[in-house]
């Protein structure tokens, strides 16, 4: 499904500033692959994220989604093929535009944006669906603000919207750093419905170890803009925190620096 | 008194034709949260190329359809600066004000272009305030012109494309994450509204019967005047896409209505730019205001 064939990305070349951020990043994800990402400060999680999503150009490598080679394709067209949800609850919704809107908005990705109304009778119907199974009570409040919504619910409903015109690929940065632990909770929960339900293919940022170790089918470990610890199946289901640390510890040479992922072991 | 209630109607007639103009600052300004100092060169463009065409014997309305396709290019301009090569806005409003001072000079030949009422066929003008038939009455046609405006543009903005450019003023990096060319509807919203000024432009030449280099002069400050004022006043009551259009156009009457009471009272004409723009500063400081002082903890930022 996802192809990352030895990309690298630099920012502030040449400067005092300079920051290897991917350094020769290769990663196969085959379909229904649900990958949890985990690695210190600075290890470049973010970065494939973002490499993937076409927020900047990549320097050298090659990013193939589902046979489509979208490495020199711009942000908005990659959108086609990706689901985003990122760590600001902020940055996922339209806070001025009311919840069906936003919706709209979301079932149109990847199509061109005509002269057509851009809300239609029959596609309520479905977002009052999708929303009551939300089980958030968002369906009785779809012409709200979404600036109205706490950030739990504001995160519960870019989830839904990266969803709502099923992604080839899903990627989620961090997406329940933001929230108090029992919203973030109920985020993950959904998250998982929802990749599970719809059979996705998934990339998942965390700083939790234990979410890294039980959700999805698979974990891999960054450091320095690399993959130094990829593992699937039995094997994954059976690592501990500790190992976690240990591997990492083997693989870099050094202390795990990331402190919140200490704390939240 | 008389003097002020004679001036009133011609009040309420400017402040119409800038109203349709506040409503293109609304656009950039509120909808796609860019502060676009183009207007201050497309108004006078619409006025000019309006006035010219006009001159050269075309019709009225064809006269104004140029000046609209002239203030959408000048948008363009803008906006491929802004997007193509990566200048702030603010900056690429500058740039493109500075050289629409030298186009609009070339358009007109001279600094100042002059339209006789009597010869041509002027959709409005100040003699048609009184004693003239009620559809040739310039507060009708400028009222229904912007009637259907707002009606163009409330359905606009409920469209897909519509509803994807006002996602790219309130969070551009959601609406990229949505499959929104941010870019593209930078440029289009730039084009929509200085489309609309300069067509307010055109209306303005006719009304005060020339065209001039100086006429766009502060036209931003203006424009966000109105926008403030319709705001401040119709803020709590209006909450409807088409009628917040509709309370930039009442805002901008009460700007004019006030300004003709100031005038009324006395006070130095060449002071007038500097009220403007004080009487704006503190409407547009008036948010942050209340976010540092007005708090329930009350405490400084």
């Amino acid at each position: 499904m996802l192809e990352i064939q030895n990309i690298a990305k630099t920012f502030n070349m040449g400067t005092v500033n300079e920051k290897k951020a991917l350094q020769g990043l290769s990663l196969t994800l085959q379909d229904g692959d649900f990958v949890t990402v985990i690695g210190g400060n600075g290890a470049g999680k973010s970065t494939m994220l973002n490499a993937i999503a076409g927020v900047w150009p990549v320097d050298e490598g090659k990013i193939i989604i589902a046979g489509n080679d979208i490495t020199s394709l711009p942000e908005y067209k990659r959108a086609a093929f990706l689901g985003r949800v990122f760590q600001d609850p902020m940055n996922g919704t339209a806070a001025d535009m009311n919840i069906e809107e936003n919706l709209a908005l979301a079932l149109r990705r990847g199509s061109r944006r005509t002269l057509k109304l851009g809300i239609n009778k029959t596609e309520r119907k479905l977002y009052y669906d999708t929303l009551s199974r939300l089980g958030l009570g968002l369906q009785g409040r779809m012409t709200s603000k979404v600036g109205l919504l706490s950030g739990g619910q504001r995160q519960a409903l870019t989830l839904l919207m990266a969803t709502l015109k099923q992604p080839k690929l899903l990627l989620l940065d961090e997406h329940t750093a933001a929230l108090d632990p029992k919203t973030a909770k109920k985020v993950l929960d959904l998250t998982q419905e929802m990749v599970e339900k719809q059979h996705l293919t998934a990339l998942m940022v965390t700083h939790n170890m234990k979410d890294a170790i039980q959700i999805g089918n698979r974990l891999i470990m960054m450091h320095e803009g690399r993959i130094i610890y990829d593992v699937a199946g039995e094997e994954k289901k059976k690592l501990q925190v500790e190992d976690l640390l240990r591997k990492f510890e083997e693989a870099s040479g050094e202390e795990f620096a990331n402190d919140r992922m200490m704390l939240a072991k | 008194m008389i003097s002020l209630m004679n001036a009133l109607p011609g009040a309420v007639a400017q402040g119409l034709i800038w109203g349709i103009m506040a409503i293109g600052v609304y656009i950039t300004y509120r909808v796609l949260d860019i502060a676009d100092l183009t207007v201050d060169g497309s108004l006078g463009t619409g006025g000019a190329v309006c006035i010219m065409l006009m001159l050269s014997g075309h019709n009225v309305w064809v006269s104004m359809a140029g000046a609209l396709l002239a203030g959408m290019l000048a948008g363009m301009a803008t906006g491929l600066l802004h997007t193509f090569m990566g200048i702030p806005a603010i900056l690429s409003g500058i740039l493109t004000q500075l050289g629409l001072y030298s186009v609009n000079l070339k358009t007109m030949g001279k600094a100042n272009q002059a339209i006789n009422v009597d010869k041509f066929d002027l959709l409005v003008s100040l003699r048609f305030i009184k004693g003239v038939p009620f559809f040739q009455n310039t507060i009708l046609v400028v009222a229904l012109l912007l009637i259907l405006l707002i009606g163009i543009l409330y359905w606009f903005f409920g469209t897909e494309l519509g509803c994807s450019l006002r996602a790219t003023g309130c969070n551009d990096k959601m609406a990229r994450a949505q499959g929104i060319n941010t870019d593209f509807n930078r440029v289009l919203g730039l084009m929509l509204s200085n489309g609309l000024v300069a067509f307010a432009g055109a209306l303005l030449s006719q009304y005060q019967g020339f065209a001039d280099i100086n006429m766009g002069r502060g036209a931003i400050v203006i424009g966000l005047a109105a926008v403030i004022i319709g705001e401040a006043v119709f803020g709590r009551i209006f909450r409807n896409f088409a009628l917040r259009l509709l309370a930039v156009g009442f805002g901008s009457i009460i700007y004019y209505l006030v300004l003709q009471v100031v005038i009324w009272m006395g006070i130095d004409t060449d002071l007038l730019k500097l009220l403007s723009a004080a009487v704006v500063a503190v409407f547009l400081g008036i948010p942050t205001w209340k976010g540092r002082y007005m708090s329930r903890a009350g405490k400084r930022r």
